[in-house]
């Protein structure tokens, strides 16, 4: 059963205005979290991580511990979630899923040249059956931001295409590198690009480009995801990534999304966090909920 | 547009736990009024109490003014003023107006506090908007104390004498503020009337006048209720009469002013047209709407409270705009995620329930948010009324609450015209990614204030005021002393 989505001309996109979008994205930062709200919070964010290392120098063994801690964040408390997610390069797969195998924890790779996306189409489609391959549940693509600001759209919606259907049953990630695309409303009509080709999940940000995520530009891609929403009945998800390292900042995340499109995103299947030193600050306030002090930095595992 | 099942939800398992603002501050459980520096007992020796909207509880006494009280405080003012205010440089007065500022600032969250517990707004704004932008009219005003004759060059400016000043209970320091920091710094001495249900802050606000050091006499309180406002206004020795409040009771001072050579600023009342044009940025155009008319529970007369919708976007900015009140949070005042407090008084929210009654009646078609509401207290929710047209009431009336009326539109001329045709004229939201249609329409709409993809900002240096029945004269920025200053 498929159904007939209508493609619209992304030459006119839904515009965003710099100063609203930031001023609302601020509101977000003045929800008070406390007490049983918080610790839920903290916990729903901890499972909401995709825990990644995307360095030239990952080995098997470095990919082994970080999935070992993916899977076991800190046994000392007990009840804790595990990760939703690794994140690795195509040629760590197959290790991160034997070494994941018989939990939920989901393994990504990047795949499509990443970080920077400039290889032939061909090269992209090779990188992503690889991974696939391997193991991989999701990939997460970089879109040819070069074709994006040269205008040539059906250019990004068809690799994005094809790559989806490289995939397979992996989920795909669309990353839109936003701290390369300059204005909110490129963001946005990246986004709509993205969905309308076939993204699972919309994610702002490589990690290897400054700025990544922020808290407007997420809120433009929600904002995305709840007008294609609207429009088509589909659920997209939902991935900000690099530059979110504290647990106050990942609850203000979690009250942007809520507050935004509601509880059914509140779930590791449609919204995440790209990030590798999050969950050890979340794993912080956590203890601190739990034993009433603040943890020094060395109680918690530096996987 | 697609029509299908899609819906959002935004209640769920995930709701914000209480985040109560500490409200240990300290108020006395009687004040009296404040004449020539001193507390002195009201002649009438009556006192009436001050009832927190959200709680239903009376948070303390407060003295009835009456003309014998007001005389005495006009006379201090006089006195004040030509032996001490009126003479001294204005380099002087602005480091008194300056060290006002500072204490202001250094005392926010309690004035915070304070008001949230009086007034019945979140606390969010009264820390975030309120208080920040008293001082910041302190500060801005200081700063022209001693540059009145380069504000005006070649008029040779000089003080009017003795400024009586009547405030609102929607912004009551705010507007405080906006009147005793330019009446100080062009050099007036001042008999102040805070608002019956909201005289709190500015009570204190008399605290740190005192330990500022002001002179005795320059500022003079007192409270009371309409027939202590009317004293001040008929007193033969005031030269200067500035007034927020209602369009009714601005018609009864211009008359009762009328053959006297007493200066007059009054800002009124409103019923602002907010208007979203299709190619606006929409869910930022939603969120100015919501700021708009819900915010301070749409106690605010510049309230964007009619909508315009262009008619090719108003389903979708409906839509939006449903989604968006579905997460406001409605309740106690003093929690930090309180989006819309208590309505100020039982007197406005019986108003204002009437209003919802009246739109009903008149066929409007009825939306609020979902919310449960506290069972103590003033509370209204979000509301929204659309199908409505020029000829309701509920479009015509200023409701002065969290209750919208939203109209559609089809061409530039006819929302210009729908937007004029109201007895106010006090502001105007215009929403659009089109800079020439924003020129086009600030130059058409008969307002004093025009917000241009944006709503209900306010910043010291930026005039204020209305037009037709919203008032004259402007308050803020350097506008604002014109009104404290004779030029000759």
């Amino acid at each position: 059963m498929s159904k007939v989505i209508e493609i619209p001309d992304f030459r006119h996109t839904p515009t965003v205005d710099k100063v609203g979008v930031e001023e609302r994205a601020s509101r977000f930062t003045k929800r008070s979290i406390k007490k049983e709200a918080k610790m839920q919070g903290l916990k729903m964010a901890l499972n909401m991580i995709d825990l990644t290392t995307l360095e030239g120098s990952d080995t098997p063994g470095k990919v082994k511990q970080m999935c070992y801690k993916a899977m076991h964040l800190h046994n000392s408390i007990p009840g804790l979630p595990s990760t939703a997610a690794v994140c690795v390069y195509p040629s760590l797969v197959k290790v991160a899923k034997k070494t994941l195998k018989g939990s939920d924890v989901k393994v990504a790779a990047v795949a499509t040249a990443f970080p920077a996306g400039q290889a032939p189409s061909d090269v992209k489609i090779r990188d992503t059956k690889f991974a696939v391959e391997e193991g991989a549940d999701e990939i997460d693509m970089v879109i040819s931001r070069g074709k994006f600001h040269s205008g040539d759209y059906n250019f990004v919606f068809d690799e994005i295409a094809a790559v989806k259907e490289a995939c397979g049953k992996a989920r795909l990630k669309v990353i839109l590198e936003t701290g390369e695309l300059g204005t909110y409303d490129k963001v946005r009509r990246a986004s709509d690009i993205a969905m309308y080709a076939g993204a699972d999940f919309i994610k702002t940000s490589t990690g290897k480009i400054s700025p990544a995520a922020t808290m407007p530009v997420t809120l433009v891609m929600l904002e995305a995801i709840r007008d294609f929403y609207y429009k088509n009945d589909i659920m997209i998800g939902m991935k900000p990534a690099g530059g979110i390292r504290t647990a106050k900042q990942a609850l203000h995340y979690l009250v942007m999304v809520k507050e935004t499109l509601g509880n059914a995103w509140l779930d590791n299947h449609w919204f995440r966090f790209g990030a590798s030193s999050l969950a050890n600050d979340v794993l912080m306030q956590i203890a601190k909920q739990t034993y009433g002090n603040y943890h020094s930095s060395d109680y918690i595992s530096n996987d | 547009m697609t029509k299908n099942k899609s819906k959002l939800d935004f209640a769920g398992d995930w709701s914000y736990a209480p985040a109560p603002e500490s409200t240990k501050v300290k108020i006395d459980k009687r004040y009296k009024l404040f004449i020539d520096g001193k507390w002195v007992e009201p002649t009438s020796k009556k006192y009436f109490d001050t009832i927190s909207p959200s709680t239903e509880e009376k948070l303390a006494e407060v003295a009835w003014g009456n003309e014998k009280d007001v005389d005495k405080a006009v006379k201090a003012a006089r006195k004040a003023y030509e032996g001490v205010w009126g003479k001294m440089s204005g380099k002087e007065r602005g480091k008194y107006i300056y060290r006002i500022a500072r204490m202001i600032q250094e005392r926010a969250r309690e004035l915070a506090v304070i008001e949230s517990m009086d007034g019945g707004k979140p606390i969010r704004e009264s820390r975030d908007v309120d208080i920040p932008l008293v001082a910041n009219h302190f500060f801005y005003y200081a700063g022209w104390a001693d540059k009145l004759d380069y504000a005006f060059p070649n008029l040779r400016p000089k003080s009017l004498g003795v400024a009586g000043q009547i405030v609102p209970w929607n912004f009551p320091l705010l507007m405080v503020a906006w009147k005793l920091a330019p009446a100080l710094a062009c050099g007036n001495t001042i008999v102040l009337k805070p608002a019956e249900a909201t005289s709190l802050t500015a009570l204190k606000l008399v605290e740190i006048l005192q330990e500022a050091g002001l002179p005795d006499g320059v500022v003079n309180v007192v409270t009371g209720f309409g027939d202590t406002g009317a004293a001040i206004v008929n007193h033969p020795d005031v030269n200067k009469i500035a007034f927020t409040g209602s369009t009714g009771v601005g018609k009864i001072i211009q008359k009762a002013i009328a053959g006297t050579d007493k200066k007059c600023t009054l800002e009124l009342g409103g019923k602002a047209a907010n208007i979203v044009f299709e190619d606006a940025p929409i869910d930022q155009a939603v969120e100015g709407i919501v700021n708009g008319i819900y915010f301070n529970q749409g106690h605010v007369c510049c309230a964007g409270s009619r909508l315009f919708v262009q008619e090719s976007v108003a389903d979708i900015v409906i839509r939006k705009l449903k989604d968006r009140m579905e997460s406001l949070i409605v309740g106690d005042p003093l929690d930090k995620n309180t989006d819309i407090g208590a309505i100020n008084s039982k007197d406005q929210y019986q108003i204002v329930k009437n209003y919802i009654k009246i739109g009903k009646e008149e066929g409007a078609k009825f939306h609020e948010n979902s919310c449960a509401l506290p069972k103590k207290g003033y509370f209204v929710r979000p509301t929204l009324f659309t199908d409505v047209s020029q000829s309701h009431r509920i479009a015509q009336e200023e409701i002065f609450g969290p209750v919208l009326s939203v109209q559609t539109f089809r061409t530039v001329s006819e929302v210009i015209a729908k937007a004029n045709n109201t007895e106010y004229g006090l502001s105007a939201g215009i929403w659009t990614d089109k800079g020439s249609k924003i020129f086009n329409m600030t130059t058409k709409m008969r307002a004093g204030v025009v917000w241009a993809n944006t709503y209900n900002k306010f910043d010291p240096t930026s005039p204020f005021g209305g037009y037709k029945e919203s008032g004259f004269g402007r308050e803020g920025g350097l506008h604002g002393l014109d009104a404290y200053l004779d030029l000759g």
